[in-house]
């Protein structure tokens, strides 16, 4: 037999992996007509919503929810009261704490959730909503936690024991009433003498600001409880489909086997909806009381004020080196304000997420890292917004001490970076803080990033903007910032990767249709990063059909493989490999097949693009839809009738996906604007699946980056007053504020990785935020600043300036 | 962000508009775009349970450019002011600040005379229209009056117009000179951290007339006299220029927000001025 298409079209026509395939998605969601939570709309389906508490911390003497009755329309009005007698007033968080889900008897922060109005439209809920009359009693309030630390009010009562001693947490001992946990990592003595012996030391104090993820569909759930079949359907914003049954389930009482539930299309999570919030256990305990189906839908100002806030992270850091530069030791310690609850979203063993990843890119001998949770007067929430678990906080923190490190030695960052970054060579490299890093190119990326930007003229041409600005020439400064980062993702391996006790693996199953079609399902659930497109890709490449001829489905619990879902950027890293996995299954009982239908040797064929030939003799063949075809209908000695697989994939260790940046800024020195003149994002995410796809995540990674830089916050006043709860305040760039993006990357493949693919979704937040910063920063240094808290704003940056004597 | 329930018209005529003011009083409130009053509403700020739409009332979206002054119907969008060529000919600076409010969705929708009437201290057309010197024009029951814009702001959302009187346009003299509105905000969307207008005329190398006015900076928009006064007879040398800023400081009374704290906002308000005027004289 011979074919009329070369071996290039064959591998073409796959469009497989490294073909920038358009999403497949994008048809739908391009013309409206996605199917979002919100979209869900079923017969007498009701509304519920929140009556949230206006103060940050009160005691609650009563709630008269009779006038609220009394509107056409409310059917119920749910308090702690009614939630106690089934043990639901209360939830577990994920971090090992408990949360109200109503207000038992006080409120904790600004916009928590006192009561939950049940209506038959959102007006009726929200006229219902205005009636409910709450009694407070204020409490004073503790917004800084290092006051917290020292302050006699006692947030969480139900945290001390009744004779006023401090029960051990989650995470052990507790120091004070308002501490929630001490978590270290590395050599605390040995750490503090090779920096109390070194040559040159740097410290600084730095605060990474909370701030939100804040995607564009807020949270939100649908719950249906069929009370003939007894069966649950929960529609949601889900992260972690699988995840949530399993949780709903543990609380609730139900079978598993009872629940299903129903990731849509997620119009962005971004950490946003891994957690567990206080609207799905009503919506589910509203449609069990009433019968009906209840949707529960976040506003804006809910979102920004009540579900999972980011960062919110006090830095001090020590750095010590050489007088020539080489790093000897590290030091960091982390005040970590959680706000009112401890629902951090991090594997159970690591209460500050990977934070001990704060050694960087960098062979740092000896380190200490050492991190307490502080409870505030502030939302609950601690997720890791669009990156892996507290990897931000960690990439700017090393980020921001190598900066200051260079000053002190007065040696330029970039080369002080390279002199320090962990050897090609050296790879796997355990860190002092725990890790072991797969793979790395540090020292290639690095320089290929400094030659395409023409690093050395950008220098020259710096310093000569000083001197004009000196001259009284021009009043804008220039700044480059550099950021070099190491991200850590994919969690993660069951033996130390978990989420209250679910190991964190995850899944694909694949079932070949007669014709040569497939759908394949994961533990996974997109939120817009395009795994419809891209698993079908790894697949095609596994598999030898067509990605156009395989569908992807995931987010459905009845129908999908268990899995613990997408953030983290774990995809890629764990159900990818899963897929591919499957892959091979399909293509081990494929061989077997072709070779009976050849009539050779199983060992006797190979595969080749999307066929298995015969050793030698590449014109017998069997392509992988005649296999497909056969396997279903021709009777084959030994061999079962279809072609299926599953893989569970529990990956041997992280992925460690790197990049190097650069930002050219130009500063107004008087009014504080600044103006992003070049940005360069240099990634290596190993294995390109789709490289199309991988520069979208670069694009919007970064512009979540240059927002958390740049002004993106979370902000309270003295009086735990949230103020920053709309989009008016709270910064989400817009194609107006957001720079031409240069994109670049080099190829390590991770070496355990079936694929040698690492993720990359959250490579750009991760390196941005840091790079952004340090060219704010680096534009005010040859001034005397050596470090500046985010967000830089028009006017902090104004501020800094004027402190440094620019204005005159 | 759900609203109280309100009853909703949409009169024919103006005659239909009054009526209704009248029998619901400080009940009812007009509406042109709707987007300063929609989002106050769905906030539960704005307590209105009857809702009057202007769009139904013909003669309301009008632009005319006459030999010495320019008539804007109220209910003309900022979109339309930024398409209008025969307006922008002799006029503009209304194009340029049109351009720097909000995003184009909201331009579509936004209307000069909404925008002017609120008294939202945030609103660039209200400090525009003092420094242009216009006028507007409001009817009621007893007939039709016009307020210049330069008294027409109380305080914040507290205007001269009356509960009963709806504001039907604008008049404004055709400006002479070089313009410039330059506004400084956070981002698209924003209101100004602090924003000038300035209208200047010249002869030779002396300026004739200075017209000055701030966005964002007092509970009003600041028509600063004085600080056009600053300029009058000088070469628009640094000396002049101080003075005019010096004049404008002592004439607004910003207030600390997320945008920032009082001393950065009086730096940047005598920073746009003096690009404000620079770019005014430039083009004067």
């Amino acid at each position: 037999m011979k074919d009329d298409i070369t071996r290039e079209e064959r591998v073409d026509n796959l469009k497989g992996m490294g073909c920038s395939r358009k999403r497949v998605e994008d048809a739908r969601f391009t013309q409206g007509k996605g199917n979002y939570v919100d979209d869900v709309k079923l017969d007498g389906m009701l509304f519920g919503d929140f009556v949230r508490s206006p103060y940050a911390h009160a005691r609650i003497t009563n709630i008269d929810t009779a006038a609220a009755l009394e509107v056409p329309g409310v059917l119920a009005v749910l308090t702690a009261a009614d939630l106690e007698p089934l043990g639901l007033h209360w939830m577990p968080t994920l971090a090992g704490d408990k949360q109200m889900v109503l207000a038992d008897g006080k409120v904790l922060f600004q916009g928590q959730e006192v009561a939950f109005v049940v209506a038959e439209d959102r007006y009726a809920a929200a006229d219902g909503i205005e009636l409910v009359e709450v009694e407070y009693e204020e409490l004073p309030v503790v917004v800084n936690p290092f006051e917290a630390l020292k302050s006699d009010v006692v947030l969480r009562e139900d945290l001390v024991a009744e004779d006023g001693s401090i029960p051990d947490g989650a995470h052990g001992p507790r120091k004070h009433h308002n501490h929630i946990f001490t978590w270290d990592a590395g050599d605390k003595e040995p750490t503090e003498e090779v920096i109390a012996n070194a040559d040159v030391v740097a410290e600084e104090t730095m605060y990474y600001h909370r701030t939100h993820p804040c995607p564009l569909e807020t949270c939100g759930c649908v719950a249906s409880m069929d009370k003939v079949n007894g069966k649950l359907t929960l529609w949601g914003t889900f992260q972690a489909p699988h995840a949530i049954r399993t949780i709903v389930s543990l609380i609730s009482g139900l079978e598993e086997h009872n629940i299903r539930v129903i990731s849509p299309d997620i119009g962005g999570g971004f950490g946003n909806k891994v957690g567990a919030y206080p609207g799905y256990v009503c919506s589910v305990v509203a449609s069990i009381v009433t019968g009906k189906p209840v949707k529960w839908i976040e506003d804006r100002m809910d979102n920004l004020m009540t579900t999972a806030f980011a960062r919110d992270y006090h830095m001090t850091g020590k750095i010590s080196a050489t007088k020539e530069g080489k790093i000897t030791g590290l030091h960091c310690h982390v005040t970590a304000d959680h706000g009112g609850f401890d629902a951090c979203a991090d594997p159970t063993k690591f209460p500050a997420g990977f934070m001990n990843i704060c050694t960087g890119s960098y062979d740092i001998p000896t380190a200490y890292l050492e991190v307490d949770g502080v409870y505030t007067n502030k939302a609950p929430g601690g997720v890791s917004y669009r990156c892996s678990f507290r990897v931000t906080e960690a990439v700017y923190f090393i980020e921001r001490m190598i900066e200051v490190l260079a000053i002190k030695l007065n040696m330029d960052a970039a080369e002080l970076r390279r002199i320090n970054f962990i050897k090609k060579e050296q790879f796997p490299y355990t860190a002092a803080l725990g890790w072991e890093y797969d793979s790395g190119d540090y020292h290639t990326a690095w320089d290929k990033a400094l030659k395409t930007v023409d690093y050395d003229g950008l220098r020259a041409e710096q310093a000569q903007r000083v001197e004009d600005f000196k001259a009284g020439k021009t009043r804008k400064l220039m700044g480059i910032g550099l950021s070099f980062f190491t991200e850590i993702v994919g969690a993660g391996p069951v033996k130390n990767c978990d989420i209250l006790g679910l190991g964190m693996f995850d899944s694909c199953e694949i079932r070949i249709h007669p014709t040569g079609s497939a759908i394949a399902r994961l533990g996974t659930i997109s939120q817009g990063q395009g795994h419809a497109t891209t698993f079908a890709q790894i697949l095609a490449s596994e598999i030898g059909l067509p990605a156009d001829s395989i569908t992807i489905e995931e987010g459905d619990t009845d129908t999908a493989p268990y899995g613990l879902g997408t953030y983290g950027s774990r995809s890629t890293p764990v159900a990818g490999a899963a897929t591919a996995m499957a892959g091979r299954k399909i293509r081990a009982k494929a061989q077997m097949i072709a070779a009976y239908l050849l009539e050779v040797h199983d060992n006797d064929v190979e595969f080749d693009v999307d066929r298995f030939v015969v050793k030698g003799a590449p014109e017998k063949f069997k392509t992988m839809k005649e296999i497909a075809f056969a396997a279903y209908n021709q009777a084959i000695p030994g061999i079962e009738p279809g072609l299926e697989a599953v893989s569970y994939y529990d990956p041997p260790n992280m992925t460690y996906p790197f990049g190097a940046y650069v930002c050219v800024m130009d500063i107004d020195v008087d009014t504080g604007v600044p103006e992003i003149r070049r940005f360069y994002a240099l990634d290596d995410c190993g294995t390109r699946i789709n490289p199309m796809i991988i520069e979208g995540q670069v694009h919007g990674g970064l512009t979540e980056a240059l927002a958390v830089a740049l002004g993106q916050e979370i902000a309270y006043d003295d009086m735990g007053n949230c103020k920053t709860g709309t989009l008016m305040d709270f910064f989400l760039p817009t194609a107006w504020e957001v720079p031409n993006y240069e994109t670049d990357f080099t190829v390590t493949p991770s070496p355990h990785h079936p694929i040698g693919a690492k993720g990359v979704g959250e490579s750009p937040h991760v390196g941005g935020v840091p790079c952004f910063s340090n060219a704010v920063q680096d534009a005010f240094r040859p001034f005397g600043n050596t470090h500046t808290n985010m967000p830089h704003d028009h006017w902090r940056i104004w501020k800094t300036a004027n402190e440094l004597g620019l204005h005159g | 962000m759900i609203p109280a329930e309100f009853d909703y018209y949409r009169p024919k005529d103006m005659a239909g508009v009054l009526s209704l003011l009248e029998e619901h009083g400080d009940d009812a409130r007009v509406m042109a775009g709707g987007h300063s009053l929609i989002p106050m509403m769905k906030l539960r700020m704005a307590d209105v349970p009857h809702l009057i739409d202007l769009q139904d009332v013909g003669g309301l979206s009008d632009i005319e450019v006459g030999p010495d002054a320019i008539k804007i119907g109220a209910l003309v969008t900022q979109a339309d002011i930024i398409d209008h060529a025969g307006l922008t000919n002799v006029a503009p600076i209304l194009r340029e600040a049109a351009l720097q409010i909000a995003d184009p969705q909201v331009r579509y929708m936004g209307t000069v005379g909404g925008n002017v009437a609120n008294g939202d201290p945030g609103n660039d057309m209200p400090g525009l229209m003092q420094c242009l010197d216009a006028a507007f024009t409001v009817v009621g029951a007893d007939g039709e009056r016009t307020i210049p814009a330069r008294e027409f702001y109380e305080a914040a959302y507290m205007t001269a117009r009356e509960d009963d009187e709806v504001l039907t346009g604008v008049t404004i003299p055709l400006p002479k000179g070089g313009y410039a509105y330059e506004k400084q905000k956070r981002k698209i969307g924003d209101y100004a951290t602090a924003a000038a207008a300035v209208q200047i005329t010249k002869d030779g190398g002396s300026c004739v007339s200075a017209s000055i006015a701030m966005t964002n900076l007092s509970d009003t928009p600041i028509y600063s006299e004085a600080a056009g006064a600053a300029l009058v007879g000088t070469s628009l040398d640094d000396a002049a220029l101080s003075a005019a800023v010096a004049a404008m400081l002592g004439d607004i009374d910003p207030t600390e927000d997320n945008r920032g704290p009082v001393a950065f906002k009086n730096h940047v308000a005598g920073v746009i001025l003096r690009r404000a005027i620079e770019r005014a004289w430039s083009r004067a």
